[in-house]
């Protein structure tokens, strides 16, 4: 999902499964981030007729939540934690030890678009501290070889 | 006759490879023609084990961990199947004494059966509490979770029975029952834990809730950062359903109970329950003025219970068993048990489900044989990022909710985070103010620009710039944000950051004397 292109009839339909829940903004914001990465700009107006709310509503809504992003991600989104428990394990020095690895800071992609780093704030692997997230799949005790063998595995996919 | 092997599905437990492992066993199973039935188990939380490869036998179930992939050829080997011995036999799970000195109340499954099995659910003592719960009057059920002495775990501590009471006693078209799955604070994994190794218990401590105040709707609002739990849940609901657990017609009873996980998207504030309840009208998370309280208008303007995961489990084991069962756990006003997250730089990190009254030296070295790297424990962060530190010298007052507040902090949702002596209390005094910048809602100025404001006083104060002339407007800025915020999220920050500076001035680089 790396193209910024992106297909409104597919927005529309996720839009009109969802319409009728009560509160379906966040399911719909949802849905459209699982199907094409990311909220477009563009889908804002289209969401906004849907359920009749104002462009500025939608607006608020997506940048008021961290997770919600409106540009396309790399194929791969690393979170990671910057929490207390995670900080009491060295995650600062996970962290600057990703940044350096990867090349890019919080909030960025790499230049040949495989992975994405974002922060984020606890992942419930307290127990496990410091942990990363991975798309959908928690790594625990990551120490800078293992992230460096979870990047590696990451770019060899294809 | 198969024997039964049990490989954790807790994301904890995968975080630390147990996927592999399972397929490790079931593939090495079949090369050697050996006859297993897998079981994906919840946690028992006993982390540094993890993965914790378990055998049911003739004496019960028998633990080997921590296992790699690469252990199992070894363990078939030693026929661990029949609970040969191996350089990873722990015995057996039961007699593991940082599990055998709980008492698992709310966590009595998790762990020990198939989280999505209702069979097994039902097999070890699942809904019985809705059972009793049907054939007692609304207010019955009431009473009886009031008379237990259940209070509020999210953190509050508000008494659940009483919050009930005034839902029971509202008048609304449409009352629902909303669940507060957003466990947000660094250091806690219990919801977690529940909603992954149990989800059954909370899906029946909702429909209780229903039952109890004529509710017919209920959501799980859960943080987007929890995948596994997500489909745990999800998983559970369907089977409940297809039981007539949930529906149209509970079990014959002529109620209805409807539920249906939503999702937040990683708003630390959306667990402020009037925050959350904005999040799922599908508004920005914006703290709500109170009153009304949301037991009078919260859900679309109806009557709305809201509470914490482990509040909602803790409910079917209350109507099972009686609310004096319950309630003979604890201590003073603080009744039954809390399950504490022991995290952070900790030897033997995990859940413990004790008696309120236990003391945070028992937590760190009794249970968690001190720190992880092996150096002393130095500060101890109690109840999540709006939680206070705890130096050494408060380390034997007992977990109990007033015990805490007379040495101003708190027990919030019973996470434990330990730091040991490499910590800079300043820089975590830092971080607080920080995280409060990050995640504000905006609605109220103390916390939006206070919480700011506060991160250039603390800088000021580390760089060394009238350094007494600053510690002096951080606590008055502190006192703001205390009495002044609209919700816990700006009105607690003060409290890691004033504890910070009270018991470790020295971080800061002013004297004891001169911090006051």
């Amino acid at each position: 999902m790396s193209s910024q292109a992106w297909d409104h009839e597919t927005v529309r339909s996720i839009v009109a499964g969802l319409k009728a829940k009560p509160g379906a903004l966040l399911p719909v914001l949802h849905g459209i981030q699982d199907a094409l990465g990311f909220v477009p700009p563009g889908a804002v107006p289209i969401i906004a007729d849907e359920l009749n709310l104002s462009r500025a509503e939608v607006h608020g809504v997506i940048t008021f939540y961290h997770y919600f992003r409106d540009t396309p991600p790399g194929k791969h989104t690393i979170h990671l934690c910057r929490a207390e428990s995670c900080q009491s394990m060295n995650a600062a020095g996970l962290e600057a030890h990703a940044k350096a690895q990867l090349g890019i800071d919080f909030h960025e992609t790499t230049t040949d678009g495989t992975i994405s780093l974002e922060p984020v704030y606890c992942l419930g692997n307290c127990a496990c501290s410091p942990a990363i997230m991975v798309d959908h799949d928690v790594y625990g005790r990551v120490t800078p070889e293992r992230f460096d063998a979870i990047v590696a595995d990451l770019r060899s996919e294809k | 006759m198969s024997t039964t092997i049990f490989v954790p599905c807790d994301s904890s437990a995968l975080s630390l490879g147990a996927e592999a492992v399972a397929k490790a066993i079931t593939a090495e199973a079949a090369r050697r023609g050996v006859a297993l039935r897998l079981v994906r188990n919840g946690s028992r939380g006993m982390f540094w084990l993890e993965p914790l490869v378990e055998v049911e036998t003739s004496e019960g179930r028998v633990a080997y961990g921590p296992v790699l992939a690469g252990d199992v050829e070894a363990l078939f080997e030693a026929r661990f199947w029949e609970g040969g011995p191996h350089p990873l036999r722990l015995g057996l799970t039961a007699e593991i004494p940082f599990l055998k000195r709980q008492e698992r109340l709310t966590f009595a499954r998790v762990g020990i059966t198939d989280p999505i099995s209702l069979d097994d659910y039902r097999a070890h003592d699942g809904y019985r509490g809705l059972r009793r719960a049907l054939e007692l009057k609304p207010a019955e059920i009431v009473r009886e979770v009031t008379d237990s002495g259940l209070r509020g775990r999210g953190g509050a501590a508000f008494p659940t029975g009483i919050k009930w009471n005034t839902v029971l006693n509202a008048a609304g078209e449409q009352k629902y029952i909303v669940c507060n799955a957003d466990e947000g604070d660094s250091g806690t994994f219990s919801d977690r834990m529940i909603m992954e190794g149990d989800p059954f218990v909370l899906i029946e401590g909702m429909t209780i809730a229903g039952l109890a105040v004529g509710a017919t709707q209920g959501y799980i609002y859960l943080r987007c950062e929890y995948p596994h739990a997500h489909r745990a849940l999800n998983a559970a609901i369907e089977a409940a359903y297809g039981a007539g657990y949930l529906g149209a017609d509970i079990l014959g009873s002529g109620h209805r109970f409807d539920l249906e996980v939503r999702l937040g998207a990683g708003a630390y504030v959306c667990g402020e329950e009037t925050s959350l309840l904005e999040s799922l009208e599908g508004k920005r998370g914006l703290v709500r003025y109170k009153p009304p309280l949301p037991a009078i208008q919260g859900l679309f303007g109806q009557p709305t219970i809201i509470n914490n995961v482990i509040s909602l489990a803790s409910v079917p084991i209350i109507l099972d068993r009686g609310a004096a069962y319950y309630r003979d756990f604890g201590m003073g006003r603080s009744r039954g048990t809390l399950p504490i997250q022991l995290a952070g730089n900790i030897k033997q990190t995990g859940l413990i489900e004790k008696a309120f009254g236990i003391t945070l030296r028992e937590l760190l070295y009794d249970y968690g044989g001190g720190s992880a790297s092996g150096r002393p424990i130095r500060a101890v962060q109690v109840g999540g990022p709006l939680g206070a530190y705890l130096p050494e010298s408060q380390f034997d007052v007992p977990l109990d909710y007033e015990a805490y507040a007379v040495i101003w902090a708190v027990l919030g949702h019973g996470g434990v985070v330990a730091f040991d002596d490499t910590v800079d209390m300043a820089k975590m005094a830092r971080y607080a103010m920080e995280f409060c910048a990050v995640e504000s809602c905006g609605k109220c100025t103390p916390c939006r620009i206070g919480s700011t404001r506060g991160t250039e006083v603390i800088d000021r104060i580390i760089v060394g710039a009238r350094r007494g002339e600053q510690v002096a407007l951080l606590r008055d800025l502190c006192d703001t944000m205390l009495n002044s915020s609209l919700c816990a999220l700006g009105g607690m920050t003060p409290y890691p950051v004033l504890s910070a500076l009270n018991h470790f001035p020295e971080d800061f680089g002013v004297d004891k004397a001169d911090a006051a």
